[in-house]
């Protein structure tokens, strides 16, 4: 298996999964990153919690980098146009489907929703499916 | 106060926890999305190591109302699978796919200082802004 990091992807899961539980702990509400972003831009309640975590999404990474010399990869292939829809569809279907791989695949999962654990492998298929096509065209190697 | 004061903290650690497992780098992504070509299978350990240290919390605070801040405990209350929830799951998977992010990376990318990230958070923007209306 090509670039497989199992011990960092383990301990990086640990981490997100704790700052799910601080989150839920001390908020009441879940960690889901779609919904928080959205309420984020487009509704007044809990408007300055939800500002402040997606602001430590972001202090996270730069704390990291600052204090860790060794460089992270940020690696993306796609052309300008994909990225748009790929917002675009990232954006309307979290949206109607009420979450996304934080909300649905950890948060739901792990109170073993059935409407989130048929929506992580609803999702895991498409993507399968749309990272396979592009491949078809030699977008993707 | 504190709720502000946690919120931050909580996203801090939240987005340490993306870049150290790897899930910043939508090269990374699209390689656990390619089973075909040169698997990359990190992803799934992520989730495993997320939901491994969730789910006994949940577990342990599902029967109280209250969060350790005295805030009301806010719980998806839907049960029924229905056509919003597989044709939603369906598109963003697609959009996935079509780039390697999704909204937790996406919004953590910032830090890479990478234009095509605010190409995606904007689109991604819009996409929320029309779902409103469907």
């Amino acid at each position: 298996m090509y670039n497989f990091t199992p011990i960092s992807a383990l301990t990086g899961g640990l981490i997100i999964g704790s700052a799910v539980v601080l989150y839920f702990s001390t908020t009441g509400r879940l960690a889901g990153i779609s919904g928080i972003f959205a309420n984020a831009l487009f509704s007044k309640s809990n408007r300055s919690s939800n500002i402040l975590f997606l602001l430590g999404l972001v202090i996270g990474p730069i704390g990291y980098f600052y204090f860790n010399k060794t460089p992270v990869n940020f690696e993306i292939t796609s052309s300008s146009f994909l990225i748009v829809l790929a917002g675009f569809l990232v954006g309307l279907g979290t949206r109607m489907g009420g979450g996304c791989t934080s909300g649905h695949g950890i948060c739901g999962i792990s109170r073993f929703s059935i409407r989130s654990i048929i929506a992580t492998i609803t999702f895991i298929i498409t993507g399968i499916t749309t990272v396979f096509i592009l491949q078809q065209f030699g977008i993707y190697l | 106060m504190s709720e502000n004061f946690f919120s931050l903290l909580s996203g801090i650690i939240f987005g340490i926890g993306l870049v150290i497992s790897g899930m910043t780098n939508p090269e990374k992504v699209i390689s656990f999305l390619s089973i075909m070509h040169n698997w990359d299978a990190s992803l799934i350990f992520v989730m495993s190591g997320a939901i491994i240290t969730t789910m006994p919390f949940f577990y342990l605070l599902k029967n109280k109302n209250k969060s350790y801040l005295n805030l009301d405990i806010k719980l998806p209350q839907k049960k029924d699978l229905d056509k919003r929830l597989i044709i939603g799951s369906s598109l963003f998977g697609i959009g996935w796919g079509l780039a390697g992010l999704c909204p937790g990376p996406a919004i953590s990318s910032i830090a890479f200082f990478e234009p095509v990230t605010l190409l995606f958070l904007i689109s991604m923007a819009t996409g929320i802004l029309i779902s409103k209306y469907i």
